[in-house]
């Protein structure tokens, strides 16, 4: 770059201003890997796209009736979570769909209804809404207004969410929320590769319709030994990740390795020990583990991407409140994604960093 | 060379390699024949836009005319062979006809909470004749005749109407949202054309399973303008499912007529434009319409692709119990097809011509159906309402705690509340549910 800006004369700023401006569209935490339980056999080293791609590779080889679909998921998929199925299982189980969300969802739902397990694939979760009525108005609903003579639980589908450093508006979102507000539905985030295949091959094997929003930033940077073969994570069920016993930090997704940042910077920088809960499913959540940690920390904090007004840490601090009112030492707080559209250049700022977090637990703690 | 090892290094686009490549005889020049991806036509310098007016529309298939007469020509049709078939048929539309009168008037008495009727379209009927009681049938909410001829006893019509303990959906739909699993027959749910992608899905999962079934699955031509819509039949056709997509093109979806709901030529035309084989048949010719269901059907399930029919009739009832189509419409107009061109009146007068049909047997037959059918629903009306904590049943598979606690407070509510709820002397007693 210095010599090129040499060449370039005046006109071009020196390398070094040139790097000091030099914006970063990265991942802002450091992804710490985990094992897998040791009973579960034979392990291989997977990042989460690839646990998901043995998730339904599983799932295709012990049920005949599985099939996956998608935009583009015959060649393996924009984000690669479908190489090699179609050649190992056929292009009638591993299949492009033409170009239309409410089409590959209201399709899904019908190929459930005959009975067969379905898989379907959303390109990116900011696209799916063309397909809300088919899960609000259908999906979430078959089973209820059927008396139980029909339902679609053997469908799945699955999306990218989140932020990954420069997707702005059309390629961040984190639509939860949404889904959250559908009795009948189940939603689950996973955090990383471990948790990716056992959540998702739990969402294929559930009984009743599941959404399933992978966070798109850990497709690649979260890495794990993976055991190969099947098994599945409890849905419903949040899980601690850190003990502590000051504050309840409360996160899902890429936000739980934020949220781990945040942990050992208010124990260094604060002296304040936080306990962390990995949602894992928000429909339908866990309230148990929740209420439990809050009422022996006494303080709470949430955090998504997904924009705070009317975003599901509403309904977990709603919640909390309401259960744990009189352990609270300080109101629930939320660190969330500001209420604008997702932002390009400004992502550094909207999201719910360590530095936004921390500040919330020095307030938590100062009350 | 470069283009070579370039085209080698890219599957399948060996017919570009054998293109581009070829030596200059035994192959056409590249400006003969368009080679873009997908391409099937000729190249023109004749710069002509298609305009659809020029274009006289789809015709109507149609075996038997208003007079009940076999058209001129007209091949024998195959129900006309089956007399037993046909007077079942009949029969059933008979039926239809009675207890949507008596079930719409129910509503203006305030004893059920909304009705749809299917006067003018019983049709349908035939229609589903000449399906397989086990091809799966989605449905929008029109076609209480399909469910009635695949034998749906009275009582369920009327216990879903009432929304009573014997209501296949516990109470938890509007009247007519009909359903039945025994019946091969789907759910309706209210939100318009949401089921045609659905079945488009279903009849992939039947063609995986080799069971020799197809989907049917019914709409109306309000429905059609529904983005699902095009989905769904743009999805049948890539993928190659065995459904067969039935249009009731009635002529208005509740107060818009057609001619403020497409400018092409109906439904039909579309079908051709997706790469779906497509027939128009009159909707009001039974016989005409079993014809078209069997061919459709054999289509279906021989080529393994989706076929749509649009079958042309007319709405005769209101939209509902909540409309009053006089707002929109001539009495001349409604008149006309009450009185010339219906599904009943012409097959009876089919039937009466053919012999097998008298109108001493007509009356005989509507005191029966209308005697069997108040019956059924007098006592469908005496019964009670389910217990009101199947409120809080299959949302999910299993209940979840959360909601266990609500049905909880809720029957907590109730009993600690009696007197404020005079209505639970119509339900079922009060009691938790999983």
């Amino acid at each position: 770059c210095r010599s090129l800006a040499a060449r370039l004369g005046p006109v071009c700023l020196d390398a070094a201003s040139f790097s000091r401006r030099r914006l970063s569209f990265g991942p802002q935490f450091v992804y710490t890997p985990e094992s897998a339980d040791k009973s579960l056999g034979e392990t291989s080293r997977m990042n989460l796209f690839q646990a998901v791609t043995s998730a339904l590779d599983n799932t295709l080889a012990n049920d005949p009736s599985a099939v996956v679909f998608g935009e583009d998921v015959a060649f393996g998929g924009v984000f690669r979570c479908t190489v090699g199925l179609k050649d190992k299982y056929g292009k009638d189980r591993v299949f492009n769909t033409p170009l239309s969300e409410q089409g590959i969802v209201g399709f899904a739902i019908g190929h459930a209804v005959a009975g067969a397990t379905t898989v379907a694939e959303i390109q990116f979760g900011d696209y799916i809404f063309p397909a809300f009525d088919q899960i609000a108005n259908e999906a979430s609903k078959y089973r209820y207004r059927s008396g139980n003579h029909f339902n679609c639980g053997s469908l799945t589908v699955r999306a990218p969410i989140g932020a990954v450093g420069h997707g702005a508006l059309y390629h961040s979102q984190s639509p939860e929320g949404f889904f959250a507000h559908l009795p009948g539905i189940k939603v689950v985030i996973p955090r990383g590769p471990i948790q990716a295949k056992g959540l998702l091959l739990a969402c294929i094997n559930d009984p009743d319709p599941c959404f399933y929003f992978e966070p798109k930033i850990l497709y690649r940077s979260a890495v794990e030994d993976v055991p190969v073969n099947g098994y599945v994570l409890p849905i419903g069920k949040a899980e601690v990740l850190i003990e502590g016993s000051d504050v309840t930090l409360i996160g899902y997704g890429t936000q739980v390795h934020v949220l781990r940042e945040v942990a050992r910077l208010a124990q260094s920088e604060l002296g304040v020990s936080c306990e962390l809960i990995d949602m894992r499913t928000i429909l339908p959540f866990d309230e148990e583990t929740v209420y439990a940690s809050v009422c022996k920390t006494g303080r709470c904090l949430i955090a998504h991407e997904a924009p705070l007004t009317g975003g599901f840490g509403a309904e977990l601090a709603a919640s909390v409140q309401e259960h744990c009112f009189l352990n609270l030492e300080a109101p629930v707080r939320r660190v969330a994604g500001h209420d604008t559209p997702f932002p390009h250049i400004f992502e550094n700022f909207y999201l719910p960093h360590q530095r936004r977090c921390l500040a919330a637990i020095k307030d938590l703690i100062g009350y | 060379r470069l283009r070579q090892s370039l085209l080698g290094r890219l599957p399948g686009l060996s017919n570009a390699r054998r293109l581009l490549s070829a030596p200059p005889s035994g192959m056409p020049p590249d400006d003969e024949k368009p080679m873009f991806p997908g391409s099937r036509s000729s190249f023109t310098t004749q710069l002509d836009f298609i305009h659809p007016e020029n274009f006289e529309g789809i015709p109507v298939y149609r075996l038997v005319n208003r007079r009940g007469d076999l058209v001129d020509g007209a091949p024998e049709p195959t129900l006309a062979g089956n007399k037993d078939l046909c007077l079942q048929v009949y029969e059933t539309m008979l039926q239809l006809n009675i207890m949507d009168k008596i079930l719409y008037d129910s509503q203006r008495q305030g004893r059920i909470s909304f009705y749809m009727t299917s006067f003018g379209e019983e049709g349908i009927v035939a229609n589903a004749a000449a399906l397989n009681p086990n091809d799966l049938v989605f449905c929008q909410y029109r076609e209480s005749g399909v469910l009635m001829q695949r034998g749906m006893e009275l009582e369920r019509f009327m216990d879903q109407c009432y929304s009573n303990d014997s209501d296949m959906n516990r109470g938890r739909q509007m009247p007519v949202h009909y359903g039945s699993k025994d019946h091969s027959f789907v759910t309706v749910s209210s939100p318009l054309a949401t089921q045609m992608p659905q079945a488009s899905g279903a009849a992939y999962a039947f063609k995986r399973m080799q069971n020799g079934l197809c989907v049917v699955c019914y709409f109306g031509d309000g429905s059609a303008s529904e983005g699902d819509a095009h989905a769904a039949l743009n999805f049948a056709a890539t993928l190659d499912c065995p459904v067969m997509f039935v249009c009731r093109n009635n002529g208005y979806a509740i107060s818009t007529p057609t001619s403020d709901q497409y400018r092409g030529d109906g439904i039909a035309i579309r079908g051709p434009a997706f790469g779906i084989p497509t027939v128009r048949v009159d909707g009001n010719d039974v016989f005409a319409l079993y014809e078209v269901t069997q061919q459709a059907r054999q289509l279906c399930l021989t080529e393994m692709r989706p076929t749509l029919i649009e079958m042309m009739t007319y709405r005769l009832g209101h939209h509902s119990t909540s409309d009053d189509s006089s707002a929109y419409r001539s009495v001349d107009e409604l008149s006309f097809w009450d009185r010339e061109d219906n599904p009943i009146i012409r097959m009876r007068k089919f039937l009466t011509k053919r012999g097998w049909w008298s109108d001493e047997q007509e009356t005989a037959t509507k005191q029966a159906i209308r005697k069997r059918v108040l019956q059924k629903f007098a006592q469908a009306e005496k019964r009670l309402k389910p217990n009101p904590m199947e409120m809080f049943s299959d949302v999910w598979a299993r209940m979840p705690p959360r909601l266990r606690q609500q049905m909880e407070d809720t029957r907590r509510h109730l009993e600690a509340e009696t007197s404020h709820y005079p209505e639970l002397k119509n339900y079922k007693p009060i009691a938790d549910v999983e």
